[in-house]
């Protein structure tokens, strides 16, 4: 076991823990959001205790998602200090803009939102959750912004064996940046949405006539119905852009050897990545060809062809990401989001014919269907992390070029361990207490002190 | 003022906030299960800053995210070379962090006694760290020409750093007791005033002894920039914060002991300028806010973002202090 093998995995699981609390932090703070104004502009206490009810759950969420936040904003000098000195001046820069703007809002608005219910003016308060919000999105977007560039470089110039900055408005325009944003933003809302569904179908299979969770049913319904559908459009959107700009990750995600086309669409492959075929394979032609292009044909290139062309531009080595990992993550994630539009679509369908009581198991369905958008949102970021590989920073460093050059291996088994044991033993704690708290009834919820 | 000073200082400034502030909310993590008798009262403790600490740790963030884009040697080098301090510093940050979000979500006395003490530790740990980083920062580390730091965590353990650290324990315990008056009443704030002496009588030895340590162990003496004023204002700031006390101006005390930790860092911040991470292996090796930097571009867009934000969060965040000026009484708990 090397630093850059443990290292690598410490990123993993820091990063996709992290991730498991910002798409709901996102997404639940505009839904509650939309409560409170529903409340304000109503007058109506029932949609007070619903924000009330729901930002319980939404604290003890983001608590999580602040103290893992802590680790990511250190762990590019921690262990990849040489991705830090090579990108600091673009990457680093977002990341600075991020705080300053962004974190800053968020995290100072939420306390007064969640201890200033009788502290300030309805409309005050009001605006804090909104503050709360765009704090969360514009974070979002910054956090994207930097990403982005580690997946299309733009706006910089390669200086003294460094990436500078030369285009701001560039960097922030990222045409990737745009697919990645609309993306994340409804897989959030996707979160969300089933997130109050779940918990609110356990709550009326108890008790159907309760009119808190009906509502808090049907705005996360009428969510779920529009976010999951476009996670679908946008995610697809950004498939296609990537074709044209990281074509190995796309063909990795496909599972695609060879330059095809008309090209076929892999439905299930045993994949032998040793010696670069499929064991076993079921593919329809011309799918994949069409998906892009909207048409039965048009060419789709292959890991094999790719490789080649890599060779030539970047001189020997391997530039083959793990194609299973990739092929698999991607599907799974699509998998998770098409059951989602399909769940979706079904409650509305009930709900609009009001049929909906007489399925009880649909509403049963619903509760563990609260994992399905964290399954997405996991294996869709495996699919573009791992899919860039062996990049870091998309044709121009490889990532074992970023590690710490001064990491011993005893060092970082340490923090790999310890980061790993507390994350545990933390989700553990974090699950125990949301499912506790999100099966009281709202009128326990007490809000304004710890 | 060019742009590199301009961002050494701006990155001091974010120090300053975070010190000062997360000071106070380390002083009363501390405190915590020394002051509270029932739970109740370590309720109401820990509501003090119940509205505040998350935003108050923003502060460190922003230090650390400034740092990685306007110094990206600085931020490599320092974060990759004291890694375990800093691991260990993590790992405290998000155990306190949880602790005052899960602590009240139960009401088993072992429950709530393990949060507390993770409290304790997750704010005393942070608190004791810090104070070793600038301990080593000021006093600086074996750095070697290709800007990588050349020694071990053992290193960072010298007795000088670990005094920093415990000065900063000191002073930041005070400040947190200072500010824990303000927010409180009755038996509770007694049982604190009548702590207050001892505190001050620690920090303020600790004060003296580090002083004389810093005049012997760093270069603080032979810098053109007169570190050794800030250095002594603080000692004044630290003595009229105790007469201040006596008087029963603690408001005024707190302030006081606001101003000797933004002196204390003041005083770091002229000692190592124009030196960010001091090398003991040759000055040439030190990283400067010059070898150490961004590009005049990021840097121009970077302060153009900071002059407008950095103020507006001041002054937000001071609202938010106006909104929750109020005493926390066990009344304040039946909301």
């Amino acid at each position: 076991m090397d630093p850059l093998i443990l290292s690598r995995l410490q990123f993993a699981v820091t990063t996709v823990y992290h991730f498991f609390f910002v798409p709901l932090t996102m997404g639940l703070a505009i839904l509650i959001a939309l409560m409170e104004t529903l409340y304000v502009r109503s007058g109506n206490e029932q949609y007070k205790r619903m924000a009330q009810f729901w930002g319980k759950l939404f604290l003890i969420n983001f608590a999580m998602g602040v103290v893992t936040g802590l680790v990511q904003e250190f762990q590019f000098g921690l262990n990849w200090s040489n991705f830090a000195r090579f990108v600091g001046d673009v990457f680093g820069a977002v990341l600075a803009i991020e705080t300053l703007v962004a974190f800053f809002m968020e995290s100072t608005f939420l306390g007064v939102w969640f201890f200033g219910w009788n502290k300030i003016s309805r409309y005050a308060h009001l605006a804090t959750i909104w503050l709360v919000v765009i704090g969360s999105q514009l974070s979002a977007l910054l956090i994207l912004i930097a990403n982005s560039f580690m997946q299309q470089p733009v706006g910089f110039a390669l200086q003294d064996g460094r990436l500078v900055l030369t285009d701001f408005l560039a960097l922030m325009t990222n045409p990737h940046v745009v697919y990645q944003y609309a993306h994340v933003f409804f897989a959030s809302l996707t979160t969300a949405a089933f997130f109050v569904l779940g918990i609110s179908a356990y709550h009326l299979r108890k008790n159907w006539d309760d009119d808190f969770f009906q509502r808090s049913f049907r705005i996360g319904l009428l969510c779920a119905l529009i976010s999951s559908p476009m996670s679908g459009v946008t995610g697809h959107a950004q498939g296609v852009h990537k074709l044209f700009t990281q074509p190995m990750k796309m063909a990795a995600a496909e599972a695609l050897w060879e330059t095809e086309n008309p090209a076929a669409f892999s439905l299930f492959s045993i994949i032998d990545e040793e010696n670069q075929r499929d064991v076993f394979t079921i593919r329809l032609p011309g799918v994949l060809s069409w998906l892009y292009f909207f048409e039965m044909q048009g060419e789709v290139p292959g890991i094999k062809n790719l490789q080649e062309e890599y060779v030539k531009q970047y001189g020997p080595g391997n530039y083959i990401p793990p194609v299973t990992l990739t092929y698999w993550s991607f599907r799974l994630m699509v998998g998770a989001g098409l059951l989602m539009v399909g769940l979706a679509g079904l409650g509305t369908l009930l709900v609009l014919t009001r049929r909906l009581t007489r399925v009880p198991l649909f509403l049963a369905v619903l509760v563990p269907a609260i994992i399905l958008p964290y399954i997405a949102n996991s294996t869709g970021w495996l699919t573009t992390e791992i899919g860039r590989q062996p990049w870091v920073v998309q044709g121009f460093m490889r990532t074992e070029q970023g590690l710490s050059p001064i990491l011993t291996t005893e060092s970082v088994l340490f923090s790999l361990i310890a980061f790993t044991l507390i994350y545990g033993a933390l989700m553990i704690v974090d699950v125990y207490l949301l499912a506790k708290y999100a099966r009281r009834a709202p009128e326990e919820t007490r809000v304004g002190a710890y | 003022m060019d742009l590199n000073t301009l961002w050494f200082w701006i990155i001091g400034i974010l120090f300053i906030g975070f010190f000062i502030l997360e000071g106070f909310d380390y002083g009363v993590g501390i405190l915590l299960p020394f002051f509270g008798k029932d739970d109740d009262e370590r309720r109401i403790i820990i509501n003090t800053i119940g509205p505040f600490w998350d935003g108050n740790e923003v502060w460190i963030i922003a230090a650390g995210g400034t740092m990685f884009g306007a110094f990206p040697h600085w931020y490599a080098t320092m974060f990759s070379g004291f890694y375990l301090a800093l691991v260990v510093l993590l790992l405290a940050l998000i155990l306190r962090g949880v602790a005052f979000e899960f602590r009240s979500k139960d009401a088993r006395r072992g429950w709530r006694h393990f949060w507390d003490w993770m409290i304790f530790v997750g704010s005393l740990v942070p608190a004791l760290l810090w104070g070793v980083v600038f301990g080593n920062l000021i006093h600086g580390v074996p750095i070697n020409a290709q800007k990588e730091f050349a020694g071990t965590f053992l290193t960072l353990l010298n007795p000088y750093a670990l005094l920093v650290g415990v000065f900063a324990v000191a002073v930041m315990t005070l400040h947190g007791a200072l500010f824990l008056l303000l927010r409180t009443e009755n038996a509770l704030a007694d049982r604190v005033r009548s702590a207050v002496k001892r505190l001050w009588q620690i920090a303020f030895g600790l004060y003296v002894l580090t002083l004389i340590a810093s005049l012997l162990a760093t270069d603080m003496l032979a810098r053109p920039t007169f570190p050794i004023l800030a250095a002594l204002l603080g000692g004044a700031a630290l003595f009229a914060a105790y007469r201040l006390h006596q008087r029963q101006r603690d408001g005024w005390a707190f302030a006081m002991t606001a101003v000797t930790i933004a002196a204390t860092l003041v005083t770091f911040a002229l000692t190592m300028y124009p030196r960010v991470m001091i090398s003991t292996l040759r000055p040439e090796w030190s990283l400067t806010i010059y070898n150490a930097a961004a590009m005049p571009y990021t840097l121009t867009i970077m302060s153009v973002v900071a002059l407008v934000f950095i103020p507006l969060v001041i002054i937000y965040q001071a609202w938010t202090y106006y909104v929750f000026r109020q005493r926390v009484t066990r009344k304040t708990l039946e909301y």
